[in-house]
C-alpha cells in the first residue's frame, strides 16, 4: 500500500520526465526560443514553430474565461447567499451533469448549435463573414464546460465565509447586497481566483470539444471571428503522420509538455491557494 | 434619489442578474441535451446499436456502432478495474494507516488534485510514450492504462472524501476488538465507505467512457470488435468524432445518434450512481 501510495504521487514526475524524455530530440536540434515563438509550422520542412499553436490556445481560454467568469460568479453568489434550499438542492445534480457529459458531446452541441449561430448570424451582424469554426465558436463551448469547475469550487469557497461576519455587517444596517460585496465576496476573493485559475488550465488544456468547433487553422488569429489552432488540437490532429516524419513526434510530445506544464503551474498556484483558504477556516 | 433607494436598486439589478445567468447556465444543459436528444433520435435506428461497421460504412453504407460500443466498455471497464486496483489501496493507506496530517497523505492528497487538471490529452501523450517504451502499438491495453492513470484522481479524491468523513472512533472500536489494521481497513472502512466507494468507481467509469483524447493515440480504432488486449479498439467518442468529420450527410447523422448513444449512457451512470449510493447507505454506522 506505501508503495502504491508513493507511485500515484509520483505520477505528475514520471509524466514530465516520460514527455522531456521523448521531446528531447527536437530540444536538442532547435533553440528553445524558435520552437516557441516562431509561427513558421512545416513539418516537412522540419520547422516546429509552435507560436500560432499557443496563441490560438490563449484565444479561445480568452474568450472562454470572459464569457464564463461573469455568469459563474454571478451563479454561484446566488447559489450560496440568495436561493433558497430547494433551488440550491436541485441545482447541485444538474451543475454535476454539466459536468458529467463528455467532451465529445460538447463538440457535436457546438457543431449543431454555435457554429450555425456565428456564421449566420453573428457574423453577418458584425458586417463580416465567418464560417463559423472560430475562435468564438470554440471560446464558447469552453465557457460550457467550464462552468461546472469555477461554479462548484467558488461555491465551495463562498460557503467557508463564517457566519458571524455575515451578521456582523448585517448588524451594522448593511443591506444584504452590501454584505455580499464588501464582506463575503471580498473575504472569498483568493478562493474565487483559484477557482478561475481552475477553470482557465482546465480550458487550457480541453482538447476534442475545442478541435471540433475551433476551425484549425495553423495562423496566429487576429480576431474572435477568425479560425484558431489550439495546442490540444495540434496533438490529437496529428497522431496519425506524426511516425512518418522525422522529429514529428517529438514537436508533438514537446507541445504535451508545453500543455502539461502550463496546465501544472496554474493548479499548484489555485491548489495552494485554496489549501490555504481551507485552512483559515477549520 | 437618497442612499436607502439606491442601494435597493442596486440590489435588485444584482438579483435580476444573478438569477438570469443560473437560469442560462440551466438553459445551456437543456439545449445541449435537447440538440442532442432531437438530433439524435432523428438519426437513430436498431442497426446502430447492433451492428459493427460493413465495407463503406463511413461513405454512408450500413453498419451500426456496435465495435465502438463495445469497445468503449471494455476500455473503461477496465480501466476502472485498474484504477480501483490501483487507488483503493491509496485511500485506505491514506485514511487507515498513514499519520493523520502526515507529509506523505498530505502530498498524495495534493498531487491528486493537480494530476485530476491534467488535460486527457496530456495522458494520453504520456501513455503513448510509456507504450513506445514497451515497444506496444495502439491497443486495448493502451487505452486502458492511458485512461486508467485519467481516471485515478478522480476515484481517488471522491473516495478519500468519503472516507475523511469516518467518524475516527469507529476505527478505534475495531481496535479495541483486537483486530489488525489490515482488518479494520477492509472490514470496517471499506463496508462503511461503501457507497461512496461505488460512486466514485461510478463515477470514473462514466469519466473514462466519454474521453476521447486520451485514447486517440493509445487505442487506435477498429471496425471490429477487440477479441484481445493486444488489438487496437475503437471507442464510442472517437467513433462521433470521425463520423462527424466525414463530408457526407448520412454518416454526419449517424454521429448524432452516436453522441445520443454516449449521452444516454452518462445519465445512466450518473442516475444509477445516484440510486446506489442511496440504497446502500442503510449499512452505514452514524
Amino acid at each position: 500500500m506505501l508503495a502504491l501510495t508513493v507511485f500515484s504521487g509520483l505520477i505528475v514526475f514520471a509524466m514530465a520526465g516520460g514527455l522531456f524524455y521523448r521531446s528531447r530530440a527536437i530540444l536538442a536540434a532547435k533553440p528553445i526560443r524558435e520552437l516557441l515563438f516562431s509561427s513558421s509550422w512545416h513539418p516537412l520542412r522540419g520547422e516546429f514553430g509552435l507560436w500560432a499553436f499557443i496563441m490560438g490556445s490563449l484565444w479561445v481560454t480568452g474568450v472562454a474565461i470572459v464569457i464564463a467568469v461573469p455568469l459563474c460568479l454571478l451563479t454561484s453568489v446566488y447559489l450560496s447567499e440568495y436561493a433558497s434550499k430547494l433551488v440550491r438542492e436541485w441545482s447541485r445534480p444538474l451543475i454535476d451533469l454539466l459536468a458529467g457529459i463528455p467532451s465529445v458531446v460538447y463538440g457535436v452541441w457546438g457543431v449543431l448549435v454555435i457554429v450555425p449561430l456565428i456564421r449566420n448570424h453573428i457574423a453577418p451582424w458584425l458586417g463580416t463573414s465567418s464560417t463559423g469554426y472560430s475562435v468564438l465558436a470554440g471560446g464558447v463551448v469552453l465557457a460550457v464546460m467550464v462552468f461546472p469547475i469555477i461554479i462548484h469550487v467558488s461555491a465551495e469557497v463562498l460557503r467557508t465565509v463564517p457566519d458571524e461576519l455575515r451578521e456582523a455587517s448585517l448588524s451594522l444596517g448593511a443591506t444584504k447586497w452590501q454584505t455580499v460585496k464588501h464582506v463575503v465576496v471580498r473575504k472569498a476573493m483568493p478562493g474565487i481566483i483559484a477557482a478561475v485559475v481552475l477553470g482557465v488550465s482546465r480550458a487550457f488544456g480541453e482538447t476534442m470539444a475545442v478541435l471540433m468547433v475551433a476551425g484549425n487553422v495553423a495562423r496566429v488569429p487576429k480576431s474572435v471571428l477568425d479560425p484558431a489552432y489550439p495546442l490540444p488540437a495540434l496533438i490529437a490532429n496529428n497522431y496519425g503522420e506524426m511516425m512518418s516524419v522525422p522529429m514529428y513526434d517529438s514537436a508533438l510530445l514537446l507541445s504535451s509538455l508545453v500543455l502539461l506544464l502550463v496546465v501544472l503551474f496554474f493548479n499548484i498556484i489555485a491548489r495552494i491557494v485554496l489549501a490555504r483558504v481551507g485552512k483559515g477556516i477549520e | 434619489m437618497n442612499r436607502v433607494d439606491r442601494r435597493k436598486i442596486e440590489e435588485a439589478v444584482f438579483k435580476v442578474m444573478m438569477v438570469g445567468s443560473t437560469l442560462l447556465i440551466i438553459a445551456v444543459l437543456v439545449v445541449i441535451l435537447a440538440t442532442v436528444v432531437v438530433k439524435g433520435m432523428a438519426a437513430m435506428n436498431l442497426a446502430m446499436i447492433t451492428q459493427t461497421p460493413k465495407g463503406g460504412y463511413y461513405l454512408g453504407k450500413e453498419g451500426g456502432v456496435l465495435n465502438a460500443i463495445v469497445g468503449s466498455v471494455y476500455l473503461a471497464g477496465g480501466a476502472t478495474v485498474l484504477a480501483i486496483l490501483i487507488g483503493l489501496p491509496v485511500v485506505l493507506y491514506l485514511n487507515v494507516y498513514a499519520k493523520r496530517g502526515g507529509r506523505l497523505a498530505a502530498f498524495t492528497r495534493f498531487s491528486f488534485d493537480v494530476l485530476w487538471g491534467v488535460p486527457s490529452i496530456v495522458y494520453g501523450a504520456f501513455g503513448f510514450t510509456l507504450m513506445l517504451f514497451f515497444g506496444l502499438g495502439a491497443s486495448l491495453l493502451g487505452g486502458i492504462i492511458a485512461v486508467a492513470l485519467l481516471i485515478l484522481p478522480i476515484m481517488c479524491r471522491a473516495m478519500d472524501e468519503v472516507m475523511r468523513m469516518m467518524p475516527k472512533e469507529l476505527l478505534d472500536a475495531s481496535y479495541s476488538l483486537g483486530a489488525t489494521r489490515l482488518e479494520t481497513a477492509m472490514k470496517v472502512a471499506v463496508r462503511q465507505a461503501l457507497p461512496g466507494i461505488l460512486t466514485a468507481v461510478l463515477i470514473a467509469f462514466g469519466r473514462g467512457i466519454g474521453d476521447a483524447a486520451s485514447v486517440i493515440f493509445t487505442a487506435g480504432f477498429s471496425d471490429s470488435i477487440p477479441y484481445s488486449l493486444f488489438r487496437p479498439a475503437a471507442t464510442l467518442p472517437l467513433a462521433i468524432f470521425f463520423q462527424l468529420g466525414t463530408p457526407f450527410p448520412e454518416v454526419r447523422e449517424r454521429a448524432y445518434a452516436s453522441a445520443l448513444i454516449l449521452t444516454v449512457v452518462i445519465l445512466a451512470i450518473s442516475v444509477v450512481s445516484r440510486l446506489l449510493a442511496r440504497r446502500f447507505t442503510r449499512h452505514i454506522v452514524r
